[in-house]
Order: C-alpha cells, then structure tokens, then sequence
C-alpha cells in the first residue's frame, strides 16, 4: 500500500460576502487522497466546491474575500501546504504541483509570445537562461503536439486557436515535470472534437511523466474514460468516493445515481431525461442535516436532522444513511 | 446672518442629510442601489449635491442680505468672515455667504443645462453614428474628430471675440455645442455592441422603425455610459464656466457666479484671501460630489458586475 | 501595417487641415470689424482703409483663404495685425516658453500620476489607497486656476519658496547661458509646472489605479502566481505590462489639458507664452495670429492622439500581428 502523494483532510474554505449575506462556506470539509501515478477525477455541478478544492491546494485563493479555516490540512509528500511560508509556497507551485485552468484564452497573458509564458516557469524553477528556457519551450510545444512548434513559439496567444491554447497551457505546466498535475475543467470550453484530443493528450503525458492528476470536470463522460478512482462532490461536501468501475457499476449516493441518470444513453429507448428535481442551494445556507435531502427521493426524517458522515467499506464511501438502512430505498417507478 | 437664515441653513442640513437616508433605504430594494451605496464616498457626495441644490433654491431664504447689495463700502469693505457676514465680505462690500448661495443658482443651473444640451447632442449623433454605422458612421466620427481637435477655451474666446459678451442663455448653449464629442463617441460604441443581440433584431422584425428601435430599445441598455457622462458633465461644464468666467467671458457682473467671484477676488488675494478661496472651495466640493457620484454609478451600472 | 499608418497620418492632417479652414471662415464671416489693434481704432478712416487693403483684408473670404493657403505653403505664417510683426517671429518667442511649460507639466503629470495610481492599487482599499484617493479626487475637481492662485498666494506670497510672476529674474538672467540663469529660470518654472502636473497627475493616477485593479482581476495573473512567480514579478512583469497599455492611452487626452491648462497658468504667472499670445490675439481679433495658434494647437492635440495611435499598435500585441486564427487543433 502506497502512500498518498498528496493528503487533503478536513479542507474548509469560506467566503465573506457583502454585507448580511453571511459566509459562503464554498468547501466545507473535504477530505480525499490522490496516489503516485493515478487520475482521480473530481465531479459535481457547478457550485459544489470542486474548483474552490482545487485552487485551495496551491493556495490561489484570493484572501479578502476568502480564506481557508484553520484545521484543514492539505499534505504533499509529507509536508503541510498551508503551513508553508511564501518562498517555500512558490517553490512548489509550478514546480511540483501545477495547474491547468478551464479557459485558455483569459489564462494566457495578451501581451507575451506563447514561447516566453512556457519558458517563464523554466526560468523561475530551474534557472536556465533564456536561450535555454526557449529550447525548453519548443521541446514542450512538440511535446504537446502542436504543429510548427519552431514558428508558433513566438505567436501570441490570439494567433491560436481554443484547443491549441490549450495545449500551450498544459505545456506549461509541464515544464518542470511536476509530480501533481491539477487540471479544473481543462476541456469544458472547447469542441467536442477537441475534448476527446486534448484528453488523450493527458493521458498520454501522464504515463510518459508518470505524474498523477487530479481531473476536475462536471462532465461524467470525461470521468468515465480517463480516471482511476472518482470523488463526488455536492455543497461543499464529498458525497462519495470510488475506484471508477465500482462507481459506475453501484452507485450508493441517491446524487450520483442522478447524475448517471440524467446523461442520456444512445443505446437506451428514447424517454424523457431524468433531471434531478429542485436546484443546488446556495453557499451560505446549506439545508440541515443531509444537504441533499431536499432533493433525494428516498429521504426520510432522519435524513433532515443528522449529517451523514462518509460511510461505507474502506474503498467505496458514501455520505448518505441508505448505506446503513439500505432497506429505506424507495422502490419509486421511474417515469418514461 | 439673522436667526431666520441660521434656522433655514440648519434646516438645510437636516434635509439634505435626511434626504439622502431616505434615498439609501428606498435604493436598498435594487441590487443597483446597494452597490451604489456601497462606495464610501457616494454618500456623501449626494449629501452635498442635496445641500447645495437646496441652499440654491431657497436662497433667499438661507441669506440675509441681497447679492448685489453693497452694504457699507466705507467700513465692511473687504471683511473676514464675522458672525454677521459669516463667510465674509467682497471689495465692493457685498455679504460673500450670499453671493455664494445666489451664485449656486447660476453655476449650477449653467451646469445642469449646459450637461443637458451636451448629452442629448451626443447621444444623438453617437446613436445614429453607431446604429447606421458606414458612411454615416464616417461622417460623423470624423466631425466629432475636428471638434475634438481645437480646444474648447480657444472656440469660446472667438464666440466672445466675435459676438461680443454672450447672454446667459447663449452662453449655455455654446458650452453644450462645444462639449458634446465625448459623449458621442461612448454612445457611439455602446450602440454598436447593443445593435447586435438578438432582442434589437427581433424588433426590427416585428417592423418597428428605425427611431423606435433605437429609443425604445438600444438606448436604454447602452443609458449606464450615458448616465455617469452626464454627471462627469456637469461637473465638467462648472469648471468650464469658471474657467470662463475668470477670463472675463463667461457669467457678466454683477450676477453672481462662482467663477466671476474667483475672478473679482483674484486681484485682492494677498489681502482678502477668503474673497477667492470660498467660491472655488464651493466648486471644488461640488466637482468632488459629482466625480464621487459618478464613480459610485459607474460600479453599481456595470453590467459586468451583475450577480450570478 | 504600413497602409494603416499612413492612413491614419493622412487623416490627422485632413482634421486639422479641416479645424484651420473652419477657423479661417468663422473668423472672416464673423459679423464686426476686424480689429487692427488697439490704438487703431482712433486712427483716421483713410488710414484704416489703406492697412486693410495693406493686409489685403478688402478681397472676399475664398479669395483670402486661397491666399492664405498658398502663404502657409511656403511655410508663411503671416503678419499680425496687432504687432506689426511676423507671426512666425511672435511665435517663435512665445512658443518654446509655452512648451517648457507644457513639457515640464506633462512630465511632472505623468510621472507622479504612475506612481501614485500603481502604489495606490497595490495598497488597495487599505489606508494609504483611501487618503490618497481622496487627495487625487480633491485636485481633480478643484478649477485649475484657483489651484494656483491658492499655491500662489501660500508659496508664493506667504512662504516666499517661489517668485510669483514671470520666467526669469531680468538681473541675473541677461542671458540664457549660465549655470545661476538656468537655476533661476527652473526656480520660476516650478510653481506654474507643478500646479498644472499636480492636477494632471491627480487624473492620471485615478485612471491608472483602475487600470491596475482591472488587469489583477484577470485570469492570466492567477495562471502566473500559478507558475510559482513571485509577487514582485507578477506585478512588474505581468500586470504592469497590460496596465501601461491603457495608459498610452492617456496621452491623447493630455494634451487638450495641458492647452487649456495653459492659458490659464500662464494668465496668472504672467508667463509669456502661447496661452496669452493666443488669448489676446482672439479677443483683439488679429487673425493671423489667430489662424496660426489654432493651426498649432490642433496639430498638438491630433498629433497626440495619433502618437497614441501608434504608441498602442506597436506595443499591442493584438493590434500588431495579425495573424491567421482559427486552425485545426
């Protein structure tokens, strides 16, 4: 049994809003692990709290208005990132641990070549010169497989096109052959097409550079084909966590069985699509007891009361008290 | 200052203040509102447009003596501020608190109209400019390119040197015609990005004409630009009438304007300071209201910072 | 590239070639006498008649105007009415005082202005954003003029820092080239200057401050910090670098402020410059003069804006290279 390479206990990360609107508690207490070398993929709709888990772990929260709450605790090999100082912080940002953001065309700096962006995380972490950091630059651009990467080292980011820039920011993040890669919704603006591209060129890099990466995406399908373990995330909440089949195959939170039912299926009979009914609350007011229940449609009184913690065997968890009373499943005809 | 006029710029005070309450707790209902009232300085910049407003309008009843009235040009003559002429007297021994109030009607009304003729003139031609766009759109653009080019001060001194002294109302309409090509070109480019969503085309389906589409329909979505133009306007046009004022152009003595009375002052500064420093604080206060209200409207009318 | 500079040149000359034809004709067709001067006006009518066909003043406007355009061809500007002199001589001596003037405020505006705007962003809405938020508010509103009559009357009048009037001290300056003239003259130019820069400055420090919070709200500052930059570098390299595009920007909308700014700071100190020579000429309706301040005004305004122009397109990336977008990924 390996150990993690990279421990989330407990993250809280809240936010204080305008006057009278109280503090939105965008994380709130997310604990999960991420393996040497695996993909674990992170899903929710927007609002439960996967982009704020994301940008927590490198700290890129802006501080007004949010902050994380003492007690969270997000380990890499060993050592605590929020109790790092600012140097030490930098150092692994970019370095060990990067990241690769949901839109390529607002990420990348306007008034610099693609080249000088890639070459800058070279300069910063290994100190190369800037003939050096250019060679780099290039030979992250082939990497990535850009056509030309001779000629399009010195393009600014408007010359190119979504999946391109796209692929100019993993090559980015990848310069210094980090350990962790995070990528928060890599392919959410791009075609279809693009998608499955951009997504193969992940997997690939990711058994070239043997690093792990931590998929953050509302999109299933994405899921489905490229991570090893899932964690499901509603209202700030892990509702549960499993290896990928095992998910796929059992569902045990009524949330994910949602979220599956909800993807139609060109192999199924054409029906209605299965929406889950009502919306996602809002940050500052979580519902009592189990967030979902306003939504379940197996919850009962006990549901609106306690908080479920994560239940369940080692592997599989899921936050929800159908796990201890199974019996308490309603057995509701699905509408067609 | 009698006891009737302490009492009225007291009342003045509390009206001004409880205005403005009033104003904040029936804006609270609108997102807009709350964000208006969220800058610091909003506040109080309406605060003290209210009270200025006010004190114009019921000047005589704030003052206790008449603007033009000398009062004793042999002893209160160049006076310091005193309990009976409270912001002191001018070289010609006039009551300066009530020049200054008198004069607030003239500046302000010159300001307000001067804004108005300037605005409409603008969003005209930067709507038709930006709606027709082509060669009506070069036309125009390239007009507004010419008036842009030769400084206002020098146009104003040929209206002067040309017509001699103008009257009030001519006055303001020059200011306006001469101070219109900004705004054009933020209407202008408002209207050309609102022209292109979808709800301009339905109503250009349904048959509306031209003028309708563009009052009923584009104008309104592009009115945050417009809006926080009028009020950098005024303040704009205050200073202007000033400016012109001090050069021997602008408002004619012996009717009071702030910047007539910065200009009658100016000669007696080393000995009657007060004579030039009150008008000009009182512009200045009011430029720094307007500026304040302005930036408070440009955050709360931004689009872009509408809540998910 | 190349095509839309010299478009954008041949339109600037068009504009002001536009403003001095209009100038020329609002003056011509003015209802009034066209005043030859001051003393002129007791002069015997016979005399007058003979200057006016002297000055060619008796030929219909379009034939004058084609004169006139002829004249400025070979680069002449005229003879004033007034002084009795060349324009180009009148100007020569007034202008370069109005351009240190004008240069020497521009300069203090700008240099200030930065400053304060890119400090006040990075203090933002913390102490010393606030104080100085409001001090720049307070100079931007405040009539520039009364500004300096204030400055005047306290550096001047009470504190005795500065000299109140003129350029130079006529005993130690006989002439320009001397260590002390040149301290003197610099000591003369500091009050009117930095009155003008100071207000200048308070405008562009507003502007600039916003400039700097609108570029730290984007997300390529975040991708930054994300590489492991720190802050020095993410302010200086990254926000900066967009924020000064904005900021040329700024330079057309300078000198039109400095212009009128200079009339005025110039009526006040007793400077001799352009302002007054201008001023003077327009009330005293000498039309040379005249046609040739507005002819240099207007091609320093249009000038500025095209400076801009260019400024922006060569250090923008996206209004430089045009490159092909949209291929395959």
């Amino acid at each position: 049994m390996t150990e993690p390479l990279l421990r989330v206990r407990d993250l809280k990360t809240y936010f204080v809003t305008e006057q009278g609107r109280g503090t939105a508690r965008a994380v709130d207490g997310v604990s999960f692990d991420l393996y040497p070398g695996e993909t674990l993929g992170i899903v929710g709709e927007s609002g439960c709290g996967k982009t704020v888990t994301s940008l927590s772990i490198l700290r890129l929260i802006p501080e007004p208005p949010g902050h994380i709450r003492p007690g969270s605790l997000i380990e890499f090999e060993g050592r605590n990132l929020l109790a790092l100082a600012p140097p030490e912080l930098r150092a692994i940002r970019g370095n060990q641990i990067a990241m690769v953001f949901q839109e390529p065309m607002t990420s990348l700096n306007p008034v610099f070549t693609v080249g000088d962006q890639i070459a800058e995380a070279a300069i910063i972490h290994q100190h190369l010169s800037r003939k050096a950091a250019r060679a780099r630059a290039i030979e992250m651009l082939t990497l990535v497989g850009l056509p030309d990467p001779a000629e399009r080292v010195d393009h600014y980011p408007h010359q190119l096109s979504g999946g391109m820039r796209q692929r100019v920011m993993i090559a980015m993040a990848l310069v210094c052959h980090p350990k962790v890669l995070i990528a928060d919704e890599p392919t959410t603006a791009l075609d279809v097409t693009i998608q499955a591209q951009i997504l193969e060129l992940l997997e690939r890099l990711q058994a070239e550079l043997g690093m792990s990466v931590l998929l953050i995406t509302h999109d299933l399908g994405v899921v489905a084909g490229q991570a090893d373990r899932v964690v499901v995330m509603y209202a700030g909440q892990v509702v549960e966590t499993a290896a990928t089949t095992e998910l796929f195959n059992g569902p045990l939170h009524p949330y994910t069985e949602g979220l599956m039912a909800a993807v139609p299926r060109i192999d199924a009979p054409k029906s209605r699509l299965q929406a889950i009914p009502g919306q996602v609350p809002a940050a500052t007011a979580w519902p009592s007891g189990c967030r979902f229940h306003p939504r379940c449609p197996h919850a009962w009184t006990k549901c609106t009361i306690e908080e479920p913690p994560l239940l369940g065997d080692g592997e599989h968890t899921a936050r929800c008290w159908l796990v201890q009373e199974p019996a308490r499943r309603k057995r509701e005809p699905r509408a067609t | 200052m009698t006891l009737q006029a302490w009492f009225a710029l007291l009342a003045t005070f509390v009206a001004s203040t409880w205005a403005v309450g009033a104003l904040r707790r029936r804006m609270a209902r609108h997102e807009a509102g709350r964000r208006f009232f969220r800058h610091p300085t909003a506040a109080w910049g309406m605060g003290v447009l209210a009270f200025f407003v006010l004190v114009a309008v019921a000047a005589p009843l704030v003052t206790s003596f008449d603007p033009r009235d000398q009062l004793d040009i042999v002893n209160l003559k160049s006076q310091p501020p005193s309990w009976s002429n409270i912001l002191g007297t001018d070289v010609y021994s006039r009551d300066l608190w009530s020049r200054v109030a008198f004069g607030a009607r003239i500046s302000l009304i010159v300001g307000a109209l001067g804004m108005l003729v300037a605005i409409t003139l603008g969003t005209l031609v930067g709507a038709v400019a930006g709606y027709y766009r082509r060669w009506v759109d070069a036309v125009l653009m390239r007009g507004v390119d010419v008036g842009l080019a030769l400084p206002r001060i020098f146009v104003m001194l040929m209206a002067v040197a040309l017509f001699g002294r103008l009257p009030l109302a001519i006055l303001v309409l020059v200011i306006g015609l001469t101070s219109w090509f900004g705004t054009s070109r933020l209407v202008r480019a408002e209207v050309l990005s609102v022209r292109e969503r979808d709800f301009v085309a339905a109503a250009r389906a349904m048959g509306a004409g031209p003028g309708r589409v563009i009052f009923r329909h584009v104008l309104p979505n592009a009115a945050a630009p417009i809006i926080v133009s009028a009020a950098l306007g005024i303040g704009n046009v205050l200073l202007l009438e000033a400016a012109l004022s001090f050069l021997g152009i602008g408002v004619a003595p012996p009717a009071p304007s702030w910047g007539n009375m910065i200009a009658d002052g100016a000669p007696y500064l080393a000995t009657a300071p007060w004579t030039t420093l009150f008008p000009g604080f009182a512009i200045a206060l009011v430029v720094m209201a307007l500026n304040a209200v302005a930036d408070a409207l440009r955050d709360a009318l931004d689009p872009r910072q509408e809540a998910t | 590239m190349t095509a839309w500079v010299v478009r954008r040149v041949a339109a600037s000359v068009a504009i002001v070639f536009a403003v001095v034809t209009l100038t020329f004709f609002l003056m011509a067709l003015a209802p009034g006498e066209e005043m030859l001067g001051q003393d002129e006006r007791q002069v015997d009518p016979q005399v007058r008649e003979e200057l006016r066909r002297q000055f060619g003043l008796d030929q219909p406007p379009l034939v004058r105007y084609v004169r006139y355009l002829g004249q400025l061809a070979r680069g002449n500007l005229g003879v004033s009415f007034a002084l009795h002199r060349p324009v180009a001589d009148a100007l020569a001596e007034a202008m370069p005082n109005t351009l240190l003037l004008a240069g020497a405020a521009l300069f203090v505006d700008f240099l200030v202005g930065l400053a304060l705007g890119i400090y006040q962003a990075l203090r933002v809405h913390r102490l010393p954003d606030v104080v100085l938020g409001n001090v720049t508010l307070f100079l931007y509103s405040v009539p520039t003029f009364w500004l300096a009559l204030i400055l005047l009357l306290v550096f001047g009048a009470w504190l005795r820092w500065f000299p109140v009037a003129g350029m130079s001290d006529p005993i130690i300056c006989p002439s320009v080239a001397s260590f002390y003239c040149a301290m003197d003259r610099l000591w003369h130019l500091a009050l009117p200057a930095l009155t003008l820069g100071f207000v200048g400055a308070a405008g562009t420090a507003r502007f600039q401050r916003a400039a700097m919070l609108e570029v730290a709200a984007q997300d390529y500052i975040r991708t930054a910090r994300a590489k492991g930059a720190s802050e020095r570098r993410v302010v200086l390299r990254h926000q900066l670098r967009n924020a000064l595009l904005s900021f040329i920007t700024l330079f057309g909308l300078a000198f039109p402020f400095l212009l009128t700014g200079a009339v005025l700071i110039e009526t006040i100190f007793a400077w001799p410059g352009m302002g007054r020579l201008a001023t003077d000429a327009i009330l005293r309706r000498d039309f040379p003069v005249v046609n040739a301040a507005v002819l240099i005004a207007s091609t320093l305004v249009v000038g500025g804006n095209l400076l801009a122009d260019l400024l922006l397109a060569a250090a923008d990336p996206r209004l430089r290279v045009r490159g092909g977008e949209g291929e395959a990924a």
